[in-house]
């Protein structure tokens, strides 16, 4: 069996084992979860030092799944989706570990994120557009459950509205699917083979309708404005392992499309329509900057601030679009600095989450008027909020200046009065993060229990690695980008030059 | 040349000597060992799958003058239809010991029967008998019990049954006035006055869609779900439709090809219809057998999808076929998790069953996500080749309605699902194991069926026998 295979399914045999083994005390469930998540994690960054991504898909495999169709199980990975399969691997790691102290119905809780880790791999290895849906849909099945179970008082209306919202998206996702099938000649759901074929090359209105289905399924994931409205209430109301993956990982399934799916298969549309895109992203940045600042509930905030961040990455891609054919070096910048903002994304606001959690587990509330002055009490708590607030505003020095640096000088040729305004989403996230820093950390002491006590281990060994990361991507990211580009490069060189 | 050859007709001559055995044993066994008879019921079953799985690779022929073919879509159905009485079969622990048990399978037997009659019937007058077949054990069965409600929903359904099946005599009477002939192959309906074609064809597939439980005649299907033994509801909710559909698509695909009525609109629109009203009327059902009653009227709104572009999309005949396989699997589920729990009968009383039953709640959870079409199960395999098929027969605006629509259907599943694995432990209520295991088995044969449907998609590959 293929390795990368293993990798994927690994974490959801676990599941089935958990599931299969009902006397095994919660401590045992615990312990085989990390366990398990720890040797899926290494075993990717196995996989990534064995064969650095270069040109071409890594540990590819190609069966025959549905051959009446075309469709296979086709897997393997590049430069986009390796970095991606490593966040996951890793953010379900600091999750199995934060959840060290969960006590709700402890072996459901880690059978569902076993499950949910093989879903989200799976996702990003996918080359197949009907294995990619299949993961796309369980992801929200899981993601659901996760709400709903464990969620907060209201999770059980937040959680079916996501489930609708985003099972709407998926349905949209799957028309353009089966449109782009239709188009090509011969039928196939193969998305290396479909990239090969180009198949909507001057096919007009056909095109722009599997854009707009493409495009409206991506868009609703990610989730870009006006399509978000399920994403505050979700987060605000799910546990906070489960926010950490809705945010790191869930949402990157949206953008990832686009640069694996959308940008390679139909470039000519893509690029008649890429402005569409640069203004939605634009507008997401801008409103999901402005809406976190008038947040009073810390969680909400941080959700909109996902709203703001995953509006750069749908802002590089469409601008890698209009960017004359001439300048493939600005296109190819924005594409690696859009894949950089995925994963720096997961890292610095999967923290968030998490510390949004340890607040939650100790306040009960994430009503930022209720506390003050923590930096005395949790000096830890303090101390690690700090840095990955700086982290989020794209502070030099941490991985989101380095994403958004790159995505600001590649879009800025193509879409300059867009690119322009954007900056204006840093100014806004920097006035409302400082503001947060000032409110809770410092001032006179508020608590809601009165004493608010420091993080402890779990929460600890979780968020730390994270942020480190952050901060280390920040310092050095040539691995990271060495990783990128060449990938970054395939796509851009479809758009020519 | 007259084909006459019996041994084309094995799996039906199986269901029919077996349907009359049964009646006679069941005259002279005692109650106790009435079982003899649910014994030979499966026994027929199997034996009728395995004929006609051995016969699968043989070539297409049309016997009987013409009137039956047999084809790729008469050996689905036949293999569809006699799984899911076998099922159906398993199910009926419920009535084993009453007095008139050999009854109930005798009936069983004969209704499988007229539904694999319509699906190979390739003659009007055969249709006929076909519809009457599959409908008047129904009836019976319907009001197996003896209750009030089952007595009530058993005169709803005959009433409606025989309405339309004269309107269907009727509509053959016409095609055979216009067309000079019954036989779909002699059938000339492309020189007819389209008017008459039209008036007929809508009279003949207003049996059919009774048969489908198809808006405009569905209106049988919630009560008789909700009045009849829940085993009877699984059955009359799940086998009269492979045969009906499947002479459906014959019907318009065969005889009606070239005539000038546009069939596929007409069949567009009943999709469009039966797939919206069984959804909106599925929305706030307290009762879980008339919401399943409501979501088999939407799941064949998606049939119909596939129907509807007949001839005009390679993928038309297998997604049906696959589609048909599919729900049935999963609808049988369903309600062998109902048949379990003989005590639940409102969403409310499911409310905390997954500290209870924790395996019978996945089997819930997995059958109703596969009727939504959730991946990997069957039912979205069906659904995306349904899908594929419609889009390439140029039916946009129906997949589209058809997207919105799972979409819609989400969220009366999940009024099921969610009472189910949220709240606190109900009491124990009692449950039927040997159903409840059923529930598993068909769960995961559900589950199963969707990653192995690249195996099963190609033997449905084919085409009408012309």
């Amino acid at each position: 069996m293929n390795v990368l295979s293993i990798v994927v399914f690994l974490p959801v045999a676990a599941a089935v084992a958990l599931l299969l083994f009902p006397r095994m005390s919660d401590s045992a469930v615990r312990w085989t979860w990390i366990t398990v998540t720890a040797v899926d994690f290494l075993l990717v960054l196995g996989l990534w030092i064995a064969s650095p991504p270069g040109d071409g898909f890594a540990y590819e495999v190609d069966l025959r799944w549905i051959p009446s169709v075309d469709s296979g199980y086709h897997i393997g990975v590049d430069g986009l989706s390796m970095p991606l399969v490593a966040l996951t691997a890793g953010l379900f790691l600091a999750c199995a570990v934060y959840s060290a102290r969960e006590t709700r119905r402890v072996r459901s809780f880690a059978a569902l994120f076993l499950f949910l880790q093989t879903v989200c791999l799976g996702l990003f290895v996918s080359l197949d557009l009907i294995l990619f849906f299949v993961f796309f849909d369980l992801s929200i099945v899981g993601m659901y459950f996760v709400i709903a179970g464990w969620g907060h008082r209201d999770a059980a209306r937040a959680a079916l509205q996501f489930f609708l919202y985003t099972f709407l998206g998926s349905l949209a996702l799957l028309l353009g699917f089966i449109g782009l099938y239709l188009a090509a000649a011969p039928h196939t759901f193969d998305i290396v083979e479909l990239t090969r074929q180009n198949p909507l090359a001057g096919k007009g209105v056909t095109g722009a309708l599997i854009l707009l289905a493409l495009g409206v399924g991506l868009a609703i994931k990610t989730p870009t404005v006006p399509f978000h409205t399920w994403l505050p209430p979700a987060h605000t109301e799910a546990p906070a392992a489960g926010s950490a993956i809705l945010a790191g990982v869930l949402l990157k399934m949206g953008t990832y499309g686009f640069v694996r799916i959308v940008m390679p298969v139909l470039p000519g549309v893509w690029r008649q329509y890429a402005l569409v895109f640069v203004i939605v992203g634009v507008v997401s940045v801008i409103y999901g900057a402005l809406v976190a600042l008038a947040q009073r509930d810390f969680k909400r905030m941080i959700a909109y601030t996902s709203v703001n961040h995953m509006g750069y990455v749908v802002l590089a891609v469409g601008a890698a679009g209009l960017v004359a054919s001439s300048e493939s070096q600005a296109r190819h910048l924005a594409i690696t600095g859009a894949v950089t903002q995925m994963v720096s994304h997961g890292l610095i606001t999967g923290a968030l989450f998490l510390l949004a959690g340890a607040m939650w587990d100790r306040g009960g509330t994430y009503d930022m008027d209720s506390y003050g002055g923590l930096a005395a009490q949790a000096p830890r708590f303090a101390g690690l909020t700090g840095l990955a607030a700086f982290a989020s505003l794209g502070l030099p020095g941490f991985s989101g200046f380095i994403a958004e640096f790159q995505i600001f000088t590649g879009s800025l040729g193509g879409a300059p009065v867009a690119t322009a305004l954007a900056f204006l989403g840093i100014l806004i996230t920097a006035a409302l993060f400082l503001r947060v820093l000032q409110q809770v950390l410092l001032g006179s002491q508020r608590s809601p229990s009165g004493k608010f006590g420091d993080l402890t281990w779990p929460e600890a060994a979780s968020i730390v690695p994270l942020i480190a990361l952050s901060v280390l991507i920040g310092l050095f990211p040539r691995p990271l980008l060495d990783a990128i580009e060449p990938a970054a490069r395939t796509v851009s060189a479809i758009f020519g030059g | 040349m007259m084909n006459e050859n019996p041994a084309a007709l094995l799996p039906e001559i199986f269901l029919a000597l077996v349907a009359v055995l049964g009646l006679l044993l069941g005259s002279y066994l005692p109650r106790h060992r009435q079982w003899l008879v649910r014994v030979l019921s499966a026994v027929a079953c199997v034996a009728g799958i395995a004929v006609t799985v051995t016969m699968w690779s043989g070539m297409d022929q049309a016997v009987f003058g013409e009137s039956y073919v047999i084809d790729v879509a008469t050996n689905a159905t036949r293999v569809i239809v006699l799984l899911a009485t076998l099922i159906v079969t398993a199910l009926a622990g419920e009535v084993t010991g009453w007095a008139r048990e050999a009854e109930f399978h005798v009936l069983v037997l004969l209704a499988a029967l007229g539904t694999v009659v319509l699906a190979g019937a390739a003659d009007l007058m055969l249709l006929a008998a076909g519809y009457l077949l599959a409908s008047i054990p129904l009836y019976a069965l319907a009001g197996f019990a003896k209750d009030k409600a089952g007595t009530e929903a058993a005169l709803k359904f005959y009433l409606l049954g025989a309405l339309l099946g004269v309107v269907t005599l009727i509509g053959v009477t016409l095609l055979f006035g216009v067309g000079g002939a019954t036989g779909y192959t002699e059938l000339r309906l492309d020189e007819a006055p389209p008017a008459a074609v039209a008036v007929g064809t809508v009279a003949v597939l207003a049996g059919l869609l009774f048969k489908i439980g198809a808006v405009p005649a569905h209106f049988w299907v919630p009560d008789v779900t909700e009045g009849a033994r829940p085993v009877v509801a699984a059955f009359v909710t799940t086998v009269p439709k492979i045969g009906a559909v499947v002479a459906t698509y014959r019907l318009v695909a065969v005889p009606l090809r070239d005539a000038g009525v546009d069939w596929s609109l007409l069949i567009a629109v009943i999709a469009a219809a039966t797939m919206t009203l069984g959804n909106l009327a599925a929305f706030f059902q307290d009762n879980v057998r008339r919401l399943l009653a409501y979501s088999t009227i939407s799941q064949v709104g998606y049939l119909l999808m596939a129907v509807a572009v007949a001839g005009r999309a390679d993928l038309a005949l297998p997604s049906v076929l696959l589609y048909l396989a599919a729900y049935s699997i999963t609808n049988l589920g369903a309600f062998a998790v109902v048949c379990a729990l003989p005590s639940a009968v409102t969403l409310e009383d499911y409310r905390g069953l997954v500290r209870e039953r924790p395996w019978l709640v996945v089997s819930l959870v997995v059958c109703l996500l596969g009727l939504v079409g959730t991946p990997p199960t069957a039912v979205f395999a069906g659904k995306l080749t349904v899908f594929t098929a419609a889009l390439d027969g140029g039916l946009l605006w129906l997949v589209v309605l058809g997207a919105v629509n799972t979409v819609a259907s989400l969220f009366y599943y999940l009024r099921w699902v969610v009472p189910a694995v949220r709240g606190e432990a109900a009491d124990a209520s009692d449950i039927r194991t040997s159903a409840a295991r059923m529930a598993y088995l068909l769960a995961a044969a559900s589950l199963a069926g969707g990653v192995l449907s690249g195996v099963v998609l190609p033997m449905f590959d084919g085409t009408l026998l012309q």
